[in-house]
Formats: structure tokens, sequence, C-alpha cells
């Protein structure tokens, strides 16, 4: 089965309201550590994993997910062994590598995705890589049977929203705010209209991140959308009580979308 | 200037930045585009860098350093620009447009603290809300601008991450924009970043070559054989280069900074040394590790002090119309005093690098032309505490 078909049949069959798909920087706090962390939140629930690939300078991440990558990065992860920690997970679950531009530049988008697949990731995010720019990474992905999922966001126009949708891939990451990652008190008031613009522009599932953190806040997008990605929350869950934080959090997060 | 605003300069360019952001370029690209054909906004810029920054600025031959090179040379004075960098040009042009865009709210990043405190002038001028984003480590060094900058009425907002320079600043002004993009314009100080900005600093700071290269006819009756500036971002160097592209006799030289050399990390020289990668939003020349993290760059000048380079540059290397050097510290640091002593002028650190490159190849008995992109009272400082 194609990384793609293994992302349709985890939104298809996950029996809750909505796909749940945490967030996890690999590499941190430590390599060890990042994989025991990706197996607990396996186990308390995931239906996916989305895994975060360090890099230097990652222009979409809020003050959590930025030090988790600099913390990581400094504590030796690198890209490579980032597909260690995915390679860990891979065959339970699809694991899509959330990535920055220039780490799938520096290998070349076609070696990349080989290695990515190697691994047993189902997919990847570039949060700067936008429409105009993606299609030699989007042919490399294609080629190894990998997802590029595309992102949307609230300024998006609906133009623009149609060819994005059109080309998409696995999923559609609708971005709920204005912003970088990060937790907020509240969902953002526009959202079921954001949601509703990217569902009218493609048949794929749509998840929504950004700003997720609390169960209840993860029932209300469950509501709206095919599935919930909650990242800065998980990564300071990691960061705070390793493994067993990550294991309570996401069955607390599974539980409000039963 | 009918022509459109470039998004790429042959592969380099590009617009490698959260999908929020993509509005906003399109609607920056349409309303530079109409802004740059608009003889209204056209005269109120230009009274304002005659008026208030005081252009055009004068070509100077330095008859001493000349002497010393065993050639003419000549310098175009941008250190006699308000605020004293050729830096104010592009801020006037950018909060001019902000606030013909209707944004309410301006931020800017700053290494040196040129760019901020240029950008701190023009809104103060403008009467725009502005934020500077600066490095910690930048904040320590170059605490008079954090001073002036807070006098012109702008918040200086401390960034804390990496190496706390001006890589750091970007990134957190980027992500400012990202999340404040409906109110607030981002003026990037440099000729780097996504498109239209490349495009859109060249197009501000071309008035240094347009004026140079009327100056140089008029002074001497034809063209220079070269023409010399430093390169960080490159927006002195792409703004002087751009009036003699076409000139094919007249040779390029871009001067990059080689900090303690080239054989190793510690040099901030993306087109002289580096791989291709995406940084900030382009895809230029790029200081990087195989597995594409950026590098920290190193230099003795804040303002070279940069991992990327922009994509026009980048471009017109690979062409080879434009040959890249780079310069080590001590070298620079050299250029810095003589310059003072033969012609009476504090160069900044960022043109020493240029003048220095001269220094290193004399009795070309040619005509030289190097732009003085700022003054050095800001480095006093930082030379004198490196000479004891």
């Amino acid at each position: 089965m194609t990384g793609r078909e293994r992302i349709a049949q985890a939104f298809a069959g996950h029996g809750r309201s909505a796909a749940l798909m945490p967030y996890l920087m690999s590499g941190f706090p430590s390599h060890e550590a990042s994989i025991e962390a990706v197996k607990a939140a396996v186990d308390a629930g995931a239906d996916l994993i989305e895994l975060g690939v360090p890099f230097s300078d990652p222009l979409a991440d809020g003050p959590v997910i930025q030090a988790a990558g600099t913390a990581a990065l400094e504590a030796g992860a690198t890209p490579m062994r980032a597909l260690d920690v995915c390679r860990s997970v891979g065959e339970q679950l699809p694991v899509v590598l959330m990535v920055y531009a220039n780490v799938v530049a520096a290998a070349g988008p076609e070696l990349y995705a080989q290695r990515a697949a190697a691994a047993g990731a189902a997919g990847l995010i570039v949060p700067d890589l936008p429409h105009d720019e993606a299609a030699p990474v989007r042919e490399a992905c294609d080629a190894e049977g990998l997802a590029l999922a595309p992102l949307v966001a609230p300024t998006s126009t609906s133009g623009r929203v149609e060819e994005v949708g059109a080309d998409a891939r696995g999923f559609v990451y609708a971005v709920s705010l204005t912003g970088t990652t990060g937790e907020r008190a509240e969902l953002p008031p526009g959202l079921a209209q954001t949601v509703a613009g990217v569902r009218a522009a493609t048949e794929l599932p749509v998840a929504v991140g950004f700003g997720i953190s609390r169960p209840e806040q993860a029932r209300a997008v469950s509501e709206l959308a095919d599935g919930v990605i909650v990242g800065s929350r998980v990564v300071r869950a990691a960061e705070e009580g390793g493994a067993e934080a990550v294991r309570d959090l996401v069955s607390e997060l599974a539980s409000a979308l039963a | 200037m009918s022509a459109a605003v470039e998004r790429r300069f042959g592969p380099y360019g590009g617009r490698y930045v959260p999908e929020t952001l993509i509005p906003a370029l399109d609607e920056l690209e349409r309303e530079w585009a109409a802004a740059r054909a608009d003889p209204q906004f056209k005269a109120e810029l230009d009274t304002l860098l005659s008026d208030y920054a005081g252009r055009p600025t004068p070509l100077y031959r330095a008859p001493r350093l000349s002497e010393e090179v065993g050639a003419t040379v000549l310098l175009k004075r941008e250190d006699l620009l308000h605020t004293g960098a050729h830096k104010v040009t592009n801020a006037l042009g950018q909060v001019l447009l902000a606030r013909r865009m209707g944004k309410s709210r301006v931020i800017a990043e700053t290494g040196a603290g040129q760019h901020g405190v240029a950008s701190a002038t023009a809104c103060a001028l403008l009467d725009l809300e502005c934020v500077v984003y600066m490095g910690t480590e930048d904040m320590r060094r170059q605490r008079t601008n954090v001073e002036r900058m807070k006098l012109l009425g702008a918040e200086v907002a401390p960034v804390d991450a990496g190496a706390r320079t001006l890589k750091e600043a970007v990134s957190a002004a980027i992500r400012d924009w990202v999340a404040n993009v409906a109110t607030t314009h981002y003026v990037i100080g440099s000729a780097v970043g996504p498109a239209p900005y490349p495009a859109l600093v060249r197009d501000l700071q071309r008035v240094i070559g347009d004026e140079a290269r009327a100056q140089v006819l008029e002074l001497c009756g034809r063209l220079p054989d070269r023409v010399i500036a430093c390169v960080g971002g490159g927006s002195n160097a792409i703004g002087t280069f751009t009036a003699f592209l076409d000139d094919e006799q007249v040779e390029l030289i871009g001067v990059e900074a080689a900090g303690e050399g080239l054989q190793g990390r510690r040099h901030s020289a993306p087109l002289a040394t580096g791989a291709r990668g995406i940084l900030h939003g382009a895809l230029s020349a790029v200081l990087q590790d195989e597995q594409g993290q950026i590098l920290e760059a190193h230099s003795v000048s804040a303002g070279l002090d940069y991992p990327g380079s922009g994509p026009e540059h980048a471009f017109l290397r690979d062409e080879e119309r434009v040959r890249y050097v780079a310069v080590e510290d001590a070298a620079a640091l050299a250029a810095f005093r003589r310059t003072a002593e033969l012609e009476g002028i504090l160069p900044a650190l960022e043109p020493a690098h240029a003048i220095a490159w001269l220094l290193s190849q004399p009795g070309s008995g040619g005509l030289e032309l190097l732009t003085l992109s700022g003054r050095g009272d800001k480095d006093l400082a930082e030379v004198l505490s490196l000479s004891e």
C-alpha cells in the first residue's frame, strides 16, 4: 500500500468524530526520548503522526516548536536521524513528515522522497513551500507514493484555495489562524468558514491545525473537520513529562474525539 | 518602468514562505508595480530623498586614496545621507508605500542598527507605528542605535534565539508579519527575502548607480573601468550595479566578508563559496551544511554578518556579469584606519571591505568607482576594542 493509500485509510477508518494527528519533534528532547514519545502517542490512540524534522530557521513555528527544534539540533539531531524516528512507528500508522523546504532542497526532492518512503513515511508537509513552488516536490512524492499535503490559510483567497485543492494529495492542512504554531485560549472565530472553503475545493479529508491544545477545542474542531492536529501542547508534554505525559495527553484528546 | 516586478532571477528568488503570506506578497507586488509607475508617488519620494535625506550624494574624487592605490578612485558618498547610510533610501520608499497601501504598522529587522534607525526615522516622519526586531547580541554591541530608535518612537523587540543576530531578527520579523499581515507592512532592509522584495529594494536603491553613472560621465567624460561595492544581503551593491549592467566594458566587483578566512566556517561569503539554498523566502547562495541547516555567518562587520545573499546577486554571479570576491576582517579593519588617515573619512566597516579589496589591487592606473555605503561612527567602539 502506498503512503497516500495509508493516509486515506487512516482518515476513513478511525471510528471517531475526526482523526487525531499529534505532532512531535524528532530528536527532542533527545533522539531516544523522541522515539519513546512517538510510540506513546501511537499507543494512546493517535491515528496519524505528524513528525517534525528540526530545522535551523523554522519560519512557520511559534516559540514552543521553534525552541524544541533548536534543542533537538543542539542535542545532535539531523534530518537523517529524524527518518530513524519515523521508521520506529512507520509500519503501525501513517507518519507525515513536517519538513522545511531547504532540507528537502539540500538532498534534492527525488532523493529526499526516496529516503522518506524507505523510512516508512506516508507523506510530507512543507510549511514554507506554497502552491506556486511545490511542483518539483509534489512530483517527487508522487513517484514514491507519498502525499504532499498542502496548507491553506485564513488569508488564502477562494481562487487560491481552489488551485491548492486541485493539486492536493493525502489531505489538506487548514491552518486555523493567521499566525505561527502555538497554543491559544480560544479557537479563531472564522474557523468554520475557513474549513467550509477548503471542503468546497477538495474531495480529500481536511485536517485543522495551529492553536489547538485542549480536549474541548479538539472536540469542537472535530465537528467541522476530518482531522485534528495538536502540536505545541504535545511537544510541551514531551518536554515537561516525557513519554508518560504524551501518553496521558493523547489519551485525553482521543477520548474527546470518541 | 512598465515591466513586471520580477519573481525570479534565473533559477533564484521565488516565494518560499508560509501560505498565510502569499496574498500579502501578491498585494505588495501589485501595489509596487502601480506605485513605481505613478508620477505622484515618484514626486513625493523624490522630494523626500532630496530635501530630507540629502540626495543626490556626491561622487568624490579621493586624491590621496587614488595615489595609494595607483588609480583614480571615485567614492559614491552614501555615508553623507541622513542617518548615515544608503539604508534610508529604501526605508523612505517602503514606508511611503506602506502608507499608500493603508497599513498602520511597520515592522523591520536590523543587525547593526542602520536599517532599524532608517525605518524608525521614516516612520517618525510619516507617522506610522514602528517595531524593529533586533538580536540581543546586536543590541549589546550597538546600544547607541537602540537608543536612537527608541528616541525616534520605535519599539525595539529583542530576539533571543540562535546566535541572537541578524538572521534570527529576520525570522522573528517574518513570524510577526505572518500573524499581523492585515495591518502591517514588513520593511525588509536588504535585497533579500521572498519576491517581490529583492526587486522592490533594487528598484529603490538603483538611484545610487543611476546618479553615479551620470556623475562619472560628467566628471571624467567616460565610464569607470571598475565599479566596486560590498555585499551582505547586497542592497547597496545591486543599487550600484544595476545602472552599469548593460555597460559591458565596466567590470563589476562585489566584495563579501571573508571573516577569519574562507577555508573555515567563520565567514560571511555565500556568493564566493556557498551552495544553493533557501533562506528567508528565497532560493539563493546560502551558507549551509550538507543536510540543509543554515549556518551562522561571521564578520567583524554586523551589516555583512548574514549567511544569505540577494537572489539577483546569485544570478549575476552565475552569469559571470559580476565577480564576487571576499576580504578578511583584518584587512577591512586596516582599510577603515587607512581611509581615515588618507581622506579624513571614517567608512563603515561594510564598505571598508570594498576599500580593502581595492587597496589589495594596486597600480591598475584605471578609473575605479566605489560605493561608500555608510559612515563608520557606529563602528568606532568595535574597531577600538579590537585594536587593543
